[in-house]
């Protein structure tokens, strides 16, 4: 087979690690916190049964509710598929290569959040909208310091495409100890964390009223909707995590489209995404969730890391 | 040691040394920031150690080790003593909050590297590119100094300002023993001035503890 027919296996692939693998990742977090905390644990296939169990039911739309909130689940859903088959997870030979710029993934992850702010809106409960303005509010503080850190890595690449950053990364392996880069890849820890809606931005495992914000956007699904917004919430932790080890952690990913790179790459990937995971999880079983008023402190502070990336990338090389 | 080698160490080392000024101000807990007091101390002296590689001589070295046992060693312990006997384990009412000073920390570090341009530009090796990170930790010091109202973060402040003092002099002239005798005495009186803030500690917890109530009973 020709390489561009590679390439395209490799996207294939790519997409479907991603996708299979998202609950797992969550159920493995779920496992590594239940474990520390001395319980027995679900497993980490429940995940998967409970998007089985909610696949099955019909899904109910609130009375009054319009096309925002039946399309968000789809719009959210497909524009993070979108992501995973352009990133360079496990390959950086994707033909949709000119897609894999940083700041149109930044993009589309917010397209996603913006279409399940607006659903909560539309459902005119008042969780919903509580879970969609604080959401926006964490976005919004979220995402200058994803596109300053980015900034502050694309600039000795001289490119925002994800694939130069993976292949220049692996090429001088020296850069990624620099201040420039390590203070990057606290700010996009920081980001990350909050974006996928992790401790002690937002926790994910409550329902209690008053704390919730990914949860009390979705609290009107049910159903297949429901199944799809799960899915999908655990789809975009998985990128960020994936965005996260290829960017500081460029090695493993392929740069050939052959099928032993292809290989290492998947096994890289699932390595890389599956410590970082377990890392995070762990990490939180010693966290208690901030006050919502707290959180700009540390997106402030994840701002100032990025702020301070992109000055020491300038003076410091 | 090859000159690229230096160079990113010298420039991890700094980032340490900018980090932990940063962390310095978004921290409310006394005892992380005596922590982080430390951990720039042991910093600072290893940049002194990274620069004696490149000196030759002994006298880095030894400055290293006069910096690592004050600033990793004495001064922390100091510190804590003071922070075990006033009992107050955070900064519980800054003149500026949080958030607002993390942003002002950024524009402090903007200005520092704008400043020290010109500096840089007169002789651009790889030492002196690290220079404004001696200043920005001399403007963060500041700052830290004039809007914390504990004592102990106030001394806190003041000895970030002495590292920032302390790095620029080794980042811009390696080696000059006067400058270095400077920060050194420079610091013995820090030592001094904290044992001064603990004496009025103690004064203030046996004399004037017992007035503010009756004043208040008063009222």
């Amino acid at each position: 087979m020709s390489a561009t027919t590679w390439a395209i296996v490799a996207v294939v692939v790519q997409v479907a690690v991603v996708v299979v693998g998202a609950p797992f990742l969550v159920g493995l977090m779920r496992q590594v916190r239940a474990r520390l905390e001395g319980r027995a644990g679900a497993g980490s296939a429940q995940p998967w049964r409970d998007l089985r169990k909610q696949l099955r039911k019909e899904p109910i739309a609130p009375e009054g509710s319009t096309i925002v909130f039946a399309a968000a689940p789809f719009v959210l859903l497909s524009s993070l598929l979108l992501i995973t088959a352009a990133a360079p997870f496990i390959a950086t030979t994707s033909p949709l290569d000119g897609v894999a710029d940083l700041y149109a993934v930044v993009s589309l992850l917010l397209l996603g959040s913006v279409a399940l702010a607006l659903a909560g809106l539309d459902t005119g409960s008042a969780f919903g909208g509580m879970g969609s303005s604080r959401a926006v509010t964490v976005a919004a503080l979220a995402e200058p310091t994803l596109l300053v850190a980015g900034f502050a890595l694309s600039v000795r690449v001289g490119s925002s495409n994800l694939a130069s950053l993976v292949e220049h990364g692996q090429r001088a392996p020296s850069t990624i100890l620099s201040p420039a880069t390590l203070l990057a890849a606290v700010a996009l820890w920081i980001v990350v964390v909050a974006e996928a809606g992790r401790l002690p931005v937002d926790n994910p495992s409550t329902h209690l009223e008053l704390t919730m914000i990914h949860e009390a956007m979705i609290l009107e699904y049910a159903g297949r909707d429901l199944a799809v917004v799960e899915l999908a919430s655990a789809v975009r932790l998985a990128i960020l995590l994936s965005l996260w080890g290829t960017l500081f952690l460029p090695w493993g990913v392929a740069t050939t489209a052959a099928p032993g790179a292809l290989a290492l790459g998947v096994v890289g990937l699932v390595a890389k995404v599956s410590v970082l995971g377990a890392v995070l999880a762990a990490a939180e079983v010693f966290m208690a969730k901030w006050r919502l008023f707290r959180v700009p402190e540390l997106l402030a502070g994840s701002f100032l890391f990025g702020v301070l990336a992109v000055s020491s990338s300038f003076f410091l090389a | 040691m090859s000159e690229s080698v230096y160079a990113q160490l010298l420039y991890l080392l700094c980032g340490g040394l900018l980090l932990a000024s940063v962390l310095m101000l978004w921290r409310r807990q006394l005892s992380a920031l005596i922590s982080l007091l430390t951990a720039q101390g042991v910093i600072l002296a290893g940049v002194a150690a990274l620069l004696g590689t490149q000196d030759g001589g002994l006298e880095l070295y030894a400055v290293a080790l006069g910096v690592l046992i004050l600033k990793g060693g004495v001064l922390p312990a100091v510190l804590r003593r003071v922070l075990a006997d006033t009992g107050a384990a955070r900064e519980t009412q800054p003149l500026v909050n949080v958030p607002a000073s993390l942003l002002a920390a950024a524009l402090l570090t903007l200005l520092a590297y704008a400043v020290s341009r010109p500096l840089v530009e007169l002789d651009p090796t790889p030492t002196t590119q690290a220079v404004p990170v001696g200043i920005a930790m001399v403007l963060l010091g500041f700052f830290l100094l004039v809007t914390r109202r504990r004592a102990l973060s106030q001394v806190a402040g003041f000895l970030l300002l002495d590292n920032g003092i302390a790095a620029t002099a080794f980042l811009v002239t390696a080696g000059v023993p006067v400058v270095v005798e400077l920060a050194v005495s420079m610091d013995l009186l820090l030592v001094v001035l904290v044992l001064q803030v603990l004496t009025a500690r103690l004064r203030a917890t046996f004399g004037s503890t017992d007035l503010d109530e009756l004043r208040e009973l008063r009222d």
